[in-house]
């Protein structure tokens, strides 16, 4: 890894008409492969990346989009009803999630941030441990190696220096895999952004970078992040990019095809802008009419990128009652499931606080341990305890 | 035996661990071709490679952020940082992320990272080249934070450290990378004192005096001045700043009776404080007199010209003793 295969391309990319170093584009125009009113159109540069798409693919990509609408409501609504403590919503952004997670292989290594609720899903995370931080159950609700997703990262953007560094850790192995770093247009201000984005470069790390642009950074607009689109910040590190419809659940799926297909074969990093909207507030505890214009979601609402591939599938006529009844029969059944796991959450205990603060024994800690358990104990009953404890 | 510098030792130290397991890899700005600005890493980029030995761009959080996502894929990364001032870009993947992992996925993820710091003052540097930030760490869960003060240490400690599963800070004083001394190349780790012993290095009975890193030698020459008035002071080395071993700390505490902490590094919030809490805590009625801190003062790290009035010397380590004793010092008719 590292220094001495910097800048060489490796194997020759396997990508239908296309080359690693043929389509190394920087930025440039949005590209969009279904309109809002669900027309295909064509793009030779992107198309034959789709080409091995089927209907049923099409419509299993259309499941996905509507069981993590699903979840994403049903987590508000747990919130809304005392359940959660917290939610952060992706309503609006799924063909940005499913579109990029479904181009991944099972050994490529994601790492996400709080909002990535849909890629989660996608690589398998049971919902009901995506929302178990949210309760207050966990600090994260999985172990990232069952799935190959590292925990949701609330710090933002220091995400995109772990998917650098395992990236640089899987050149070095001399694997294939690919990481995948997920943040928003507001991480792209952050140090540790530039700072990966320099790393992957120098060494060529086999690493993508997707940039949901959803336009809000809790209040602050985009354009406060970034005088210049997203995308094109990329060129400044010698690293391509792609501008792609976020809302175009197959404009985002060709493109992370395209920067995985590159990172695979020895050809470097690659950036992704989606540009897409966050329908929602930013957590259940925002509120967007404070900052932005009821005219603006209205624009959005009308680019919606389930109602987007809903349109495709009918006038490919493949919008059949039995696909809707399945994917509606999904959606119920998996928001059943998560709303019924959620509330019989078995609790964390109170001594649970001591664990896993370190790998090895810690003589200091031990006695900290030992001293709250025995006044845990001078109670009684240590779970009684707890439970007034945090009350006062 | 063989002798060498302090900087050698940990050469060699770093050098076993590279050729023991495969995953160690070293990285840092310079540490390369250079083989650092201390040469610490000298000769270890031609041996290994560069895919072992790494130069990294100029961006603190950056190595220290992709040193986690290396950790994250099993590699056990060995980070340097060219100064203590240059630690700051990166305190929140430190402290964040680090610390944090471990704890945040419930044991999934471990951190095995070492970070290299070199240290302290003395040595007439401009700003940023001479702090102590080690009690930033010694704060923060999730961190082991070592510091050594031989070459002998040097040499196991910092293969212990790499060896652990859990994220350590090693600091090293810069001001002794050209002492030397005898360090055994033949010590098992198994059979070398664990990392978060304290170790008596000078017995006394009328005080015990607590140092750590380049202060260690200081407190031993001390001891050594001290004898020829008939004072008996117990040097220890902390070794381990988090956690701190309190049993060895109590066991000299309880016999001399007296306690005198130094450190290089500003007072408030200071190793020292905690040593002086926790043992006023754990044994207030075997101490014949409040415990001792001799510091360096809450400034920011002064101007070299100045600096070795900010670092505790030999006689201002004397002044302190004399205080713990009730003899005669500089602060004699101010206490209560």
């Amino acid at each position: 890894m590292f220094t001495d295969d910097a800048g060489k391309g490796g194997i020759a990319a396997g990508g239908p008409g296309n080359s690693a170093e043929s389509n190394r584009r920087t930025g440039g125009d949005l590209v969009q492969l279904v309109t809002p009113g669900g027309e295909r159109v064509s793009h030779p540069e992107f198309d034959p990346w789709l080409q091995d798409v089927t209907d049923e693919q099409l419509g299993a990509l259309y499941e996905d989009m509507v069981v993590i609408r699903r979840i994403d409501a049903e987590a508000t609504a747990l919130q809304r009803q005392g359940e959660l403590a917290l939610w952060p919503p992706l309503l609006g952004q799924e063909a940005s999630q499913i579109g990029s997670a479904r181009a991944l292989r099972d050994d490529d290594f994601v790492f996400p941030s709080y909002r990535d609720n849909g890629v989660a899903y996608c690589r398998g995370v049971n919902p009901e441990d995506i929302v178990k931080a949210w309760r207050g159950n966990a600090l994260a609700g999985w172990d990232p190696y069952t799935v190959n997703v590292a925990t949701q990262q609330i710090i933002i953007g220091a995400q995109t220096l772990h998917a650098t560094g395992y990236a640089m850790g899987i050149q070095n192995d001399g694997a294939d895999s690919v990481a995948v770093a997920y943040f928003g247009d507001g991480a792209t201000s952050e140090g540790d952004v530039n700072e990966a984005l320099v790393f992957a470069a120098s060494f060529q790390a086999p690493v993508v970078f997707f940039c949901q642009n959803n336009h809000w950074a809790i209040s602050e607009p985009v354009r406060l992040q970034s005088h210049i689109q997203i995308a094109d910040r990329a060129a400044g590190f010698g690293i391509p990019s792609m501008r792609v419809d976020g809302n175009d659940v197959l404009a985002v799926m060709a493109a992370t095809r395209i920067a995985i297909d590159r990172a695979r074969h020895g050809g470097g990093p690659t950036f992704i802008e989606a540009v897409t909207y966050r329908m929602g507030p930013h957590t259940t505890a925002d509120d967007p009419t404070r900052y932005r214009d009821a005219n603006e979601l209205e624009d959005w609402a009308a680019k919606d990128p389930i109602a987007r591939l809903k349109s495709l599938l009918e006038r490919k006529g493949l919008l059949t009652e039995d696909l809707e009844t399945a994917v509606a029969a999904k959606a119920d059944a998996v928001a059943k499931a998560l709303r019924a796991g959620t509330i019989n959450m078995p609790e964390p205990q109170p001594m649970d606080i001591f664990k896993h603060v370190y790998s090895t024994p810690n003589s200091s800690l031990e006695r900290q341990q030992d001293h709250y358990s025995r006044y845990l104990a001078s109670f009684g009953d240590p779970a009684e305890a707890a439970s007034e404890e945090g009350a006062r | 035996m063989t002798k060498m510098t302090f900087a050698r030792a940990i050469n060699s130290g770093l050098r076993k661990s590279l050729e023991n397991d495969p995953k160690v890899i070293l990285m840092g700005e310079d540490i390369g071709a250079l083989g650092g600005v201390f040469r610490v890493t000298d000769g270890l980029q031609k041996d290994f490679g560069k895919h072992r030995v790494v130069d990294t761009p100029l961006a603190e959080s950056g190595i220290m952020g992709t040193a986690v996502g290396l950790a994250y894929r099993g590699y056990r990364p060995v980070v340097e940082i060219q100064f203590d001032g240059f630690i700051y870009p990166a305190f929140d993947q430190i402290v964040s992320q680090v610390a944090k992992m471990h704890y945040r996925t419930q044991g999934a993820v471990k951190m095995p990272i070492t970070i290299r710091v070199p240290f302290g003052g003395g040595i007439g540097s401009p700003e940023h080249h001479s702090e102590s930030p080690e009690a930033y760490f010694t704060h923060t869960s999730g961190l082991r934070v070592i510091s050594v003060s031989n070459p002998q240490d040097a040499y196991t400690m910092i293969q212990q450290a790499i060896a652990s599963d859990d994220p350590v800070l090693y600091f090293e004083p810069k001001r002794r990378y050209h002492d030397k001394g005898e360090v055994d190349e033949t010590l098992e780790l198994s059979a070398a004192l664990s990392l978060e012993k304290a170790r008596v290095v000078t017995e006394g009975t009328d005080v015990t005096l607590v140092a750590y890193g380049p202060l260690v030698k200081t407190a031993k020459d001390a001891a050594l001045a001290a004898a020829d008035e008939g004072v008996s002071i117990e040097v220890i080395d902390l070794r381990s700043l988090a956690p701190l071993d309190f049993a060895t700390l109590e066991a000299s505490v309880r016999k001399t009776g007296r306690l005198v902490i130094t450190h290089e590094a500003s007072q408030t919030g200071g190793i020292g404080a905690e040593v002086a809490a926790s043992i006023t805590e754990r044994c207030f009625y075997h101490l014949e007199a409040a415990p001792v801190r001799v510091t360096g003062f809450d400034v920011p790290y002064p101007y070299s010209k100045l600096e070795m009035h900010h670092l505790p010397g030999l006689d201002r380590i004397l002044d302190g003793v004399d205080r713990a004793l009730g003899r005669p010092n500089s602060l004699s008719g101010l206490e209560g």
